[in-house]
């Protein structure tokens, strides 16, 4: 071929570039668990964004409707694996409308504490692995470190470092055993010293707010209509928080800002979250300094068990003893929706009963699904790295999403 | 002047040398890493781990055979056959734990009203095959005489909280 022949071929070829799907995950470590999301690409962009779940699904919701209320607990620990505590406490406030429980006053502050504690333990993970996805190595291994001191907390007061089963229907398992709330105080005075430490590697760091700053922006309007809660949606700028709007256990009783981000991107999410550490670690501060020694659950034993000191003397107390364990306690009629504010937002259970010791349904409302549903909205027309990004900024945990 | 702050600051890389000169202090403070198969973090009483059956000092196994902690396993992980024994007391015949379905809830220990199945301190239980983990009758009671001291310090101590 002579040489002008050659040129005249080249300068005639077409050349299609058309979009190609690949698949992130679900064995990618960004993907947070088990996510498939089929990205469609235009080159280095992202097309469409198509989240497939279902990947972790155990059928939490359908083995409930199996087992008693008391036995049901443990389900609620291994949907959110992060924040085990704050999903118990949906359920057992569920429970409690239904049965029409008072919890006594010290069970309340020990829950908001723990609530509390389990949402700076999921914050900490979600904004140090965020923050290792887009190439920070450092914060994950310094925030492992004070979720490690947290989880020894969880292990000194339920026996367990993450699947605690510690909220019962009536208040909680057993009393905190002493000296733990000094230790809880010693932790939350040397606390905010290490989020010092933890934002003077980030909030500044160009690099950081690079990989942040204006990606996958959510607006108000566009947060409320897919139904964003928590911090995703306080970061768009709507300071909606159930602790404050409709107050349950402690907190009307203590004193916490609501932190707003305006512009709802992956950098204001990273904010918010760290304001609320603070905030959190204030409220521990104030359930520390306003609980009051005194009983721990109902003494109502058709709902909650008698002590074993009781049981063994009072025949009665045995008789409870072995008719809770066994059958456990019949819950009338109803239905009831009871929601908290757990740390990636509202994490709602409708649970009806119908007269008998097992829950008739137990519809659980997962925090995450309504975040990770808007990822195919964020991350249109970002780059393929950004879409890591925003995943980290949603906080999705597959535990809960696929239940 | 927001705009000569904010250049200066770029330019100077203040940021990131201060986030170097933190990770620089973090070098040089105390480790805060174990040693792990010779130093372990202390546990609580009540940390939930490998199962154990306990017996009473005189050697009499605990176990009636009541069947609560079966009844009340959420992961139906008990197993419990008992008949009467030749000197007329009740006693299990078989008592297995799949320790492969077991969520180490807690409840069968909450469950037990006289104090023979608990959940021990031990979490160094992995075997090299499955069948190593479906527990009889002897291996739990085999754990119980082996963990007696510490099982039995953990009870009393967290006694007042039951």
């Amino acid at each position: 071929m002579s040489e002008t022949a050659k040129v005249a071929a080249t300068a005639t070829r077409t050349v299609e570039i058309d979009s190609h799907a690949i698949n992130f995950g679900p064995q990618h470590p960004a993907a947070h668990g088990v996510l498939r999301l089929i990205l469609e690409m235009d080159g280095e962009v992202v097309e469409r964004a198509d989240p497939h779940i279902g990947l972790l699904h155990r059928g939490t919701e359908k083995l409930i409707e199996y087992k008693t209320y008391l036995q049901a607990n443990a389900y609620f620990d291994r949907l959110d694996y992060v924040s085990p505590m704050s999903q118990e406490h949906a359920y057992v406030l569920a429970i409690e409308a239904l049965l029409g429980l008072e919890v006594p006053q010290r069970a309340k502050w020990i829950r908001t504490l723990f609530d509390e504690i389990t949402r700076v333990l999921n914050h900490l993970l979600n904004v140090t692995t965020y923050a290792l996805d887009v190439g920070a190595i450092t914060p994950s291994l310094w925030g492992f470190e004070e979720r490690e001191k947290l989880m020894e907390f969880y292990e000194a007061a339920s026996g367990a470092r993450l699947h605690a089963n510690y909220y019962r229907a009536g208040g909680v398992n057993r009393d905190l055993p002493p000296g733990l709330e000094a230790r809880i105080g010693e932790w939350a005075e040397g606390f905010p010293k290490f989020l010092d430490d933890l934002e003077n590697l980030l909030t500044a760091n160009r690099i950081w707010k690079q990989r942040t700053v204006d990606i996958g922006v959510m607006s108000a309007e566009q947060a409320l209509a897919w139904g964003f809660s928590g911090p995703c949606l306080r970061a768009s700028g709507v300071p909606w928080d159930l602790r404050r709007a409709q107050p349950y256990a402690m907190y009307d009783h203590v004193a916490f800002d609501v932190p707003v981000a305006r512009n709802g991107d992956c950098y204001d999410r990273y904010l918010v979250r760290v304001a609320e550490m603070r905030e959190s670690t204030r409220i521990v501060q104030q359930c520390l300094a306003k609980m009051q020694p005194g009983p721990v659950k109902v003494a109502d034993h058709k709902f909650t068990p008698p002590s074993r000191g009781e049981m063994k003397r009072s025949m009665e107390a045995l008789i409870h003893h072995f008719k809770l364990f066994t059958e456990g306690f019949h819950v009338p009629a109803g239905a009831t929706y009871a929601a908290v504010e757990s740390p990636k937002g509202e994490f709602g259970v409708y649970l009806v009963a119908d007269g008998s010791n097992r829950p008739y349904r137990c519809k659980i409302r997962p925090t995450g699904f309504a975040h990770l549903q808007a990822v195919e909205t964020m991350s249109k027309r970002h780059m393929l790295a950004d879409a890591v990004a925003i995943i980290g900024s949603l906080d999705v945990v597959f535990g809960e999403i696929d239940r | 002047m927001a705009f000569l702050d904010r250049t200066a600051r770029s330019l100077l890389l203040g940021e990131l040398l201060g986030g170097m000169a933190l990770t620089l202090r973090y070098f040089f403070k105390r480790k805060v890493t174990l040693n792990y198969p010779y130093e372990k973090n202390p546990l609580s009483p009540r940390f939930r781990g490998e199962h154990a059956l306990r017996r009473y000092p005189n050697g009499e196994e605990r176990c009636i055979a009541c069947k609560l902690c079966e009844a009340v396993c959420p992961a139906q992980a008990i197993t419990i056959e008992a008949e009467p024994r030749d000197d007329g007391s009740r006693r299990t015949t078989r008592y297995d734990i799949d320790m492969t379905k077991c969520i180490y809830c807690g409840l069968c220990e909450e469950a037990c009203p006289v104090d023979a199945i608990v959940e021990g301190p031990n979490f160094e239980f992995a075997t090299e095959t499955r069948e190593e983990l479906l527990y009889d009758k002897a291996k739990l009671l085999a754990n119980g005489d082996r963990w007696e001291p510490e099982l039995a310090r953990r009870l009393e101590l967290d006694a007042p909280f039951r």
